[in-house]
This record gives C-alpha cells, structure tokens and sequence, in this order.
C-alpha cells in the first residue's frame, strides 16, 4: 500500500472528458469516469451475453465455446439472437467497452498532464479489432464476416481465412505484419536485457556480498555502439519500440481488410506485378 | 558522400509504388458463398465484376441445327467413320458442323481432312481428333462421378482454339548436379499457381499415380507419418492448380483445421477426388499415347518434347463447374455419351508430322 499512499497526491481533480466531476472519483486504485462506468457497464454486459450463448450452445468447455456471427444470408441486417444477434450485440458491447477504456486513458492522462502515447498505442488494437469485425464485414456486404468469439474457433476461422486466399504468407500486408510483430520481441528483449545487464552488474568478487556499482545509460550506448555501430539512446529506443508495436497492429489490419474486399485471387498470384516488371519480363 | 542509404530507401520507394499500381486490385462489392456453419470463415469470395464477366465469357453455344436420328448410318454413307458411324447421316454431319466451330472456326475442315479425299488420315489432326472423340465418350459414359450428367464435349475444353488454351508440360528446371539446380521448386511455378511450391508437381498426381498421404492423424507426431516438408509441399502444389483452375479456394473442398478429415469436408471434396483420377486417365490413356503423332514444335509439345497434357484447368477454364454446369450434350447424346468403338490405335511407329510453323 505504500505505493497507494504515495499516488495519493497525484489523484488530482479535472481532465475529465465527459461527466465533469460527476464520476470524478477513485475506488480503491482505480480511477472511474464517466467511461470507467461505460467499460464497466458494457464489459459486464459483453462478457454476460457471452455467457449467455455459452448456454445456449453445445459445450461448457472453456476452450471450444464460440459465439458465431451470422449467416451470410443476414447480410448487414440484425440476426435473432440464438443465430448470431448475440455475437452482433457482444461485438458492439466490446467495442463501447474498448473505446471507453481507451477514453479513459486519455482523462488520466490528462490528469497527470502527460502526452496522449499509452490511449493513442491502444488505439491501434482497438483499429485492428473493428477492422475485423466492423469495416472488413462492411466492405464484404455481411456480418457473417466477421470473427467467432471462442478460444479455438477463432483459430479455425483465420485459418479458413487465410486458405479462402491460397497460401497467406504470400499477403505482402501479413509479411511486414509478422516481420513487425518478430521484430518488437527482438527489440524489447535486447532492451530488457541491456537495462538489466546494466542494473545487475554482479559482485565485486566470488568472496564478497559487495555489489558492483550499477551502470549508467552511457554504458548501454557504449554496448550498442561497440556491437552495431549504433545505439538509438534511452528515449530512442522507446520510439522504436512504440513504432515497431504499432506497425505490427497496423499492417495486421491492412492484410486482413484487403484479403477479400480488394483482392480475391490466392496471394501468390498478387506477385504478378513483380515477375512483369519491365526490368525481366 | 554516403549514396547507399538514399538508394536503399528510393528502390524500397519505387518498388512499393510498383506493388500497389502494378497490382489489378478488385474493389467491393464482392460476391461471397457460404459453404459451411456459421463463424467458421467458410467462404468462397469473388470480386462481382470479375465473376459477371467470367459468366459472360462462359457461354454454351447453340447447335448448328437439330439432327434428325433416323436415316442412313454414316458408316453406309461414308467409308473411314470408325468412332461416329452408329449416327444417322444428318447427325454426322451436324457433328462435323458443331466440331468444325468448337475446335477450328478458322481453319475449317481442312483443319482435319484432305478436302479432296475426306475419308483420308493423311492429316494427323484428323487422327488426334478420332481418338480425342473417344476421350469425350468415354469421359461421359465413365466418368459421372466427376461430370455427373452435364457431361463434356469438344467445346468444354476447345473453347474454339485447335490446341486448347490451359494445358501443361514438363516445365523446364536445371537438372540434378548442374548449374542453379534447385530441386524443381523455389521458383514462379507456372503450373503451382506463380507459388516457390514444387514446379512440376502435377506429373506425380495427373500423370503418375502418387496418392496424397501427407496428413498426420494425430496431433502430436508418433512416427508413424513419414512425409517429408518437401512431399507436403508438392501435394500444396497440385492443390494450387486445382485452385487457380476453378478459381476456386483451398475451403471449397476441405476445413483447413482438418484437411484429411472428410467428415469434415463440404461434398465438393469427393468430386475433385474424381476428377484428380480422371485427369491421370485421360493423359495416361489418351495423350500420353498420341504423343508420336503431335508435331515436334511448341504449340504441341512442351519444351521437352513431351505432349501437352490434361489439367484441371484445361475443362474449367477459371470456372467451378465449366460452362457454369450447363450441359450441351442435348444435341450430342448418340455422338459424345455412348462408347461404340473403343479400340486403341498402335501409334508407337508413327511417322511424326513436320514441325508446324506459326506465322
């Protein structure tokens, strides 16, 4: 708690988006809002409904419950409930509560006076996740589109997905979308590493409990440049890193919005345009 | 001054401008097929304009006219008709009329037959097409499990061309110990879909009679499944054409979260099982054999010599059921649905035709 106590002073009043001082209120560590009451309100919900066609369905198996969406038949109609109006409604609960819980980062935020980075990154999550239940849907012309809510049906659904386009691995989108995704774990591991290497230097020897002195960040910058040529510096390294996680999430988006709504052949066949480069062809 | 960086990121620049304006891309509306429950992302999409336009380019045309079944035989009125000579005259006749527009519009008769002596086979066209009719029963009489009762004709793969448009050969590959020898994959493979897949896969399924046994029946390996990456690979080749074929994808036969199982799969699987086996039989059967009588030049033959062969493709044409499932065999029921004559010609000393030269 001690860590409690010393926040207290920074639970100041104000920043608030919506609601004025209405919600502008603590419970216990966590701050509230108006839009900690809407991701509270609409997660309860969503994850009730969730509960609720789990009921409905076949299994209580935590691993194969899945709410469907609709048939393609429904289009961009509303489905009955128990065949896929659930899923309909989960899926706009989800993104109230997602959107709220991203609103509710920026009125911390605000609170605090700090830049808009940590609202703003999960923001891009919040993209990817209506990119596939909202806009690709919509592009497509029905709901039924969209992806089922369930630990391995949703994993039989990318994978029925990505053979509808051939091989997958071919989407130049999905390329820089792995590369990113490979590239942000190597990054934060050789950030972890090197900040822990530098707070954990050892001891002085096998025959003392005497700590070595902890290195300073020009010994990270030493290391790095002794390695690569090149360190991106302390701050650097975190834009680095934000970009390179956005990147992932971003491109993930745009593989998966133009697989069917800009193009429908298998992948592979995409690279016509490079083997008909008038540089060979 | 330091150029590699500022070239680096201007290829990088140039080559993204050239991915996103060298790409046909399609826009929406899309028409998409549901071939399985709910959720579980089995779909076949198809951009709208590009489907409206395959119907339009996939038209059955009309019979010359009606042919009378009664009257002579054609065997009474001609001398040669080895294949067709159970129709009545008028039926010949219509038949040689539909064949004549189905495969050579513009070089006519003469395409087959001396016109001087139409009973002749001095023209080894007249040859090819005898056996190839032959093919065309024995595929509507044998083969309903792939054709059902739409059946083929001439025109299904013709589509008015002599030598039809999507065949396939021995691609060419540098041969094991030479120079960029690469296994025969690793490369566009024409017949693979323009995928690295394996280039002549469909050698081992259409020609030869290699199964697809590839897929573990357990979830964690036992030993028991042998296949190597490089085998899986090539049945992934095989599945390519089929795909690009029938412009159809990897869901409209199988469930790709168990591709072995078919239980799981939609009915279409066991039609495309059909047709893998139908495939190998016509070009076991019938190309392999005529190949002594084809030219010696590349409208009929592959860059090896070998003859052009029957893909999936060569009756499809980009479509799932040719001619979108409409049968023309109506006027054609005693010619292409009835086996008569079934014997196979000796071709092995075959005196192969000049080289045809293209102008």
């Amino acid at each position: 708690m001690a860590l409690l106590s010393f926040e207290r002073k920074y639970r100041v009043r104000g920043g608030t988006l919506l609601g004025g001082d209405l919600f502008d209120f603590w419970v216990g560590p966590f701050y509230v809002g108006f839009f900690g009451i809407l991701t509270a309100f609409f997660g309860t919900l969503g994850t009730a409904l969730i509960i609720y066609g789990a009921a409905l369905g076949p299994t209580w198996n935590i691993w194969r419950i899945s709410i469907a969406p609709p048939d393609l038949s429904y289009g961009l109609a509303l489905a009955p409930m128990a065949e896929g109006g659930l899923w309909q409604i989960i899926t706009i609960c989800a993104i109230i509560t997602f959107s709220s819980w991203a609103l509710r980062e920026v009125e911390i935020c605000r609170k605090l006076g700090m830049g808009l980075h940590v609202p703003f990154a999960f923001s891009v999550a919040i993209f990817a996740y209506v990119t596939l239940v909202v806009i690709r849907p919509l592009l497509l012309g029905a709901w039924g589109h969209g992806f089922p809510y369930g630990i391995f049906s949703h994993l039989d659904w990318v994978s029925n997905v990505g053979y509808q386009y051939l091989h997958f691995h071919y989407n130049p989108a999905h390329m820089l979308a792995v590369t990113f995704f490979f590239t942000t774990t190597l990054a934060l591991s050789l950030h972890g590493g090197l900040i822990l290497s530098a707070a954990n230097p050892g001891r002085k020897s096998g025959w003392t409990n005497e700590l070595k002195e902890v290195k300073s960040p020009e010994y990270e910058d030493t290391f790095f440049r002794d390695t690569i040529g090149y360190s991106v510096g302390t701050l650097g390294i975190h834009r680095v890193g934000l970009l390179l996680a956005l990147n992932a999430g971003f491109w993930s988006a745009v593989c998966i919005v133009i697989s069917g709504p800009f193009w429908n052949e298998g992948w592979p066949q995409w690279w016509a345009w490079w083997l008909n480069l008038p540089i060979w062809s | 001054m330091n150029f590699a960086l500022p070239m680096a990121a201007g290829a990088a620049a140039l080559l993204g401008i050239a991915s996103f304006i060298g790409v046909d891309w399609d826009m929406p509306p899309v028409e998409s097929e549901q071939v399985g429950y709910r959720g579980t992302g089995m779909f076949v999409t198809k951009d709208a304009g590009e489907a409206a336009a395959a119907r339009a380019a996939n038209v059955v045309p009309e019979s010359p006219w009606e042919p009378d079944p009664e009257g002579e035989r054609a065997s009474e009125v001609y001398e040669n008709v080895q294949v067709l000579g159970h129709l009545s005259d008028d039926q010949f006749t219509q038949f040689m009329a539909s064949i004549t527009e189905w495969v050579s519009p513009e070089a006519g008769c003469e395409y087959c037959h001396n016109v001087e002596n139409m009973a002749s086979d001095e023209v080894y066209t007249k040859i090819v097409s005898r056996r190839m009719i032959q093919m065309n029963q024995a595929i509507n009489v044998d083969w309903q499990a792939h054709v059902g009762n739409t059946g083929v004709t001439c025109y299904t793969c013709h589509r008015g061309n002599p030598v039809p448009k999507e065949v396939w050969y021995r691609d060419l590959e540098p041969k094991p110990a030479s120079r960029g020898y690469r296994d025969g994959q690793n490369v566009a493979g024409v017949f693979s879909g323009n995928s690295s897949l394996p280039q002549n896969a469909l050698e081992d399924y259409l020609l030869g009679n290699e199964e697809i046994r590839i897929h573990a029946d357990t979830a964690l390996p036992t030993g028991a499944q042998t296949a190597t990456t490089k085998e899986t690979e090539k049945t992934w080749a095989l599945m390519m054409h089929m795909s690009e074929s029938l412009n159809a994808n990897c869901v409209t036969c199988h469930n790709s979260r168990a591709f072995n199982d078919w239980d799981q799969s939609p009915p279409q699987r066991v039609t495309a099982w059909y047709g893998i086996r139908m495939a190998r039989q016509l070009n076991n059967d019938y190309m392999v054999g005529l190949t002594p009588v084809f030219p010696m030049d590349a409208q009929h033959r592959g860059p090896e010599g070998d003859v052009l062969k029957v893909g999936c493709n060569t009756c499809h044409n980009g479509v799932q059921k040719p001619l979108y499932g409409e049968s023309m065999l109506g006027d054609y029921e005693d010619s292409l649905r009835k086996k008569v004559n079934t014997d196979v010609p000796d071709f092995s000393d075959y005196e192969t035709p000049e080289a045809v030269v293209v102008e």
